[in-house]
């Protein structure tokens, strides 16, 4: 809801998956500022134009830490495709990140 | 926040606390929790911490105008709605009146991954959040360990919980954190080790099958605080933790004198009765009338327009009604007046703690002016000699308090040995002791009464022997035979003993008075024998006289005719004259 960005590169994502992936962050703090970082550059490569990507700023919008149960910051939040799973920390670990989020497109 | 602390001007200031409203703890705790710290509440599965947590809350909000937050990372939100609702606390109510805020944690280990440096400052913007949006003074975390559960690297979680516990205080709000109970330590992840302020414990334990709940203040910095194990409970109100009143000799004390109900007992004692107020101990082994005397109490104070609460811990209320009217005492239009409320339970039913409770909220309902417990020494079946002891204490130390007339009834077992002493050792806590004993002498078994003792008062020192009558109980007069007091087929014989010796008095004064009668008319008869001789002697010379009277005046003529006819000058002289 904060930075809302689209996918910019296809104009037409390829078929299959998409994914909404959703950061919360807690201000600009050094670990939010690498995790948004690192999150960016894993989608571009692995799935690029087939994500969307919001940030959210607690300290803005404390009201949306209870809608996805949010302790730990910075947590990226996987809403589609389902099941939701969460990944806490910087994402400075790609293998988890990519594990944690299956950020691999199926090949059909 | 600042001017809610209560400062004593005279004093140096003394620490902050919140009351919690909860029955009982707040006197252990000598005013509450301390106020804008965390307080830690640990204790074994089903002891009650979470609910202790959320009284905590609802009555902050209910009687001290603070609201609250409830982060809750167990049961949700609406699952805790339902759980307290049978304790009357209307938590969705709470809720829209915006006093009261739940917030449920989900944690999903399986949902999360870690994927570098985290923090836990999501925890601290959602209850930072939740405490703005009301306001609130006071927070619950119930139950915080379930963080280690979800997070992997206890290390971050260590350091964020002594942060948040920091963050906390530093929001001035007062906050209990709940925390299940480990093996040789006070929490399984050691939260001891971060809230310093005030740990409470609590306790379950099984002894004998009977549950007893118990609560001790581990540590209250900066405060004095009770020490000891306090039972609690949960009941429909929700929790209370005993002793409700504080263990202190300092009650007013009446001068007014009671009736005991039976006129022969009143007139045992000095004053014709016992102190309002003051508690009676009526000792005895098994039917020996206790239950009779105590009931011929509580009527007597339903006459006097008092009410009356009776414990029965044997007999149903109509058992007992119809006992009673067997001799001659109805208790049923006293129920009707609403005069006399008899509650029948048996011992077993509950725990020590929930009679004491029951006693206190029943008392609290009914305002009686006079308890009877009959018999306190099937409590002993609940709970162990100390702890019925010390419930006892309680129990009379309130009915006392409350200037509340209390009978209890005690079976003592053993007719030898234990006597004079009952097993709850309540005996130095009354005021008035009353032992009704068996005298069983040959071939029976008669009932006799004496008091031990009555402070303030003295008192008779006889062993009277009483009777369950028709119409009540009598007292009846001493007898003294050869060997002391005598009772029962021995007074009987003494009785007939002494009216066999009265007839043969009278037998005896009848014969002498017979013999008497006797002697008087041979007296009389007598008299009249000499009498009668008299008489004839009496004839005999009054005759006599007469004829000696008559010769004579017929010799005076004779001579007079012989003068005339020679010389009438000349007498001559007269022979014999």
């Amino acid at each position: 809801m904060e930075v809302r960005e689209e996918t910019s590169h296809v104009a037409q994502p390829t078929a299959g998956e998409t994914w909404e992936l959703r950061l919360y962050v807690a201000g600009q703090t050094a670990k939010s500022v690498a995790a948004l970082a690192n999150l960016r550059r894993y989608c571009e490569q692995h799935v690029p134009g087939r994500y969307q990507l919001e940030v959210i700023d607690l300290l803005q919008h404390p009201q949306l830490a209870e809608g996805d149960q949010i302790l730990a910051i910075p947590t990226v939040v996987r809403k589609v495709p389902e099941p939701i799973r969460k990944v806490i920390g910087d994402l400075s670990n790609e293998e988890r990140v990519l594990v944690g989020l299956d950020l691999r497109p199926q090949l059909r | 926040m600042q001017e809610d602390i209560p400062f004593q001007l005279a004093s140096l200031p003394r620490l902050p606390k919140a009351p919690t409203g909860i029955d009982g703890l707040d006197e252990i705790t000598e005013g509450g929790l301390p106020l804008g710290r965390p307080t830690l509440v640990c204790g074994s599965a089903g002891c009650g911490k979470t609910l202790m947590a959320i009284e905590f809350l609802v009555r902050g909000v209910q009687e001290f105008d603070e609201p609250g937050v409830l982060m809750t990372f167990e049961e949700t939100a609406e699952e805790l709605a339902a759980n307290v609702a049978s304790l009357g606390f209307d938590l969705p109510q709470l809720q829209a009146a915006k006093k009261l805020r739940l917030d449920h944690v989900h944690l999903d280990r399986s949902e999360i991954e870690e994927a570098g440096e985290y923090d836990l400052d999501g925890l601290f913007i959602r209850l930072g959040y939740a405490i703005d949006s009301i306001g609130a003074k006071r927070v619950v975390l119930d139950t915080i360990e379930a963080l280690f559960s979800g997070f992997p690297n206890e290390a971050v979680l260590r350091s964020e919980i002594r942060r948040l516990f920091r963050w906390l205080k530093d929001k001035g709000v007062t906050t209990v954190i709940t925390a299940e109970r480990g093996e040789g330590t006070l929490t399984r992840q050691g939260l001891e080790e971060y809230v310093s302020d005030c740990v409470i414990l609590l306790d379950n334990r099984v002894i004998d099958q009977i549950t007893t709940r118990r609560l001790r203040i581990v540590k209250y910095r900066g405060s004095t605080h009770g020490t000891n194990e306090y039972p609690y409970l949960i009941s429909e109100d929700g929790l209370s933790v005993l002793p409700v009143t504080s263990l202190k000799l300092a009650h007013q004390v009446s001068d007014e004198i009671l009736s005991s109900g039976v006129p022969g007992l009143d007139e045992m004692f000095q004053r014709r009765g016992w102190y309002r107020g003051s508690s009676v101990l009526l000792t005895g082994t098994a039917g020996t009338a206790k239950t009779t005397l105590a009931a011929f109490f509580a009527a007597e104070a339903c006459r006097r327009g008092e009410r009356c609460l009776y414990f029965a811990f044997e007999e149903s209320p109509a058992q007992l009604l119809r006992n009673m009217r067997s001799v001659g005492l109805d208790l049923q239009p006293f129920i009707e007046q609403d005069l006399l409320r008899i509650e029948a339970a048996r011992p077993t039913l509950n725990g020590l703690e929930r009679h004491l409770v029951t006693l206190h909220k029943l008392i609290g309902d009914y305002q009686p002016a006079a308890v009877v417990i009959d018999p306190i020494s099937n409590l002993i079946s609940v709970g162990s000699l100390s702890e019925v002891r010390s419930m006892l204490t309680r129990m009379i130390d309130f009915l006392k308090v409350s200037n509340i007339t209390a009978l209890f009834t005690a079976l003592v077992s053993g007719r030898h040995g234990q006597l004079e002493m009952t097993e709850e050792g309540v005996s130095s806590l009354v005021d008035t002791w009353i032992s009704v004993r068996d005298l069983e002498g040959v071939g029976e078994r008669n009932r006799g009464l004496s008091i031990l003792k009555a402070r303030g008062m003295a008192h008779s020192n006889q062993v009277r022997e009483f009777l369950v009558t028709g119409q009540g109980i009598q007292l009846l007069d001493v007898v003294i035979g050869p060997e002391g007091i005598i009772t029962g087929a021995g007074r009987l014989s003494q009785r007939i003993h002494e009216e066999a010796q009265r007839v043969v008095h009278q037998h005896e004064a009848d014969r002498r008075e017979r013999e008497l009668e006797r002697k008087r008319r041979m007296l009389e008869a007598t008299i009249a024998n000499l009498r009668t001789e008299f008489e004839t002697v009496e004839e005999e010379l009054r005759r006599t006289s007469h004829e000696e009277h008559l010769r004579e005046a017929a010799q005076r003529d004779g001579r007079a005719a012989r003068a005339t006819g020679a010389a009438p000058d000349y007498l001559p002289p007269v022979p014999n004259a």
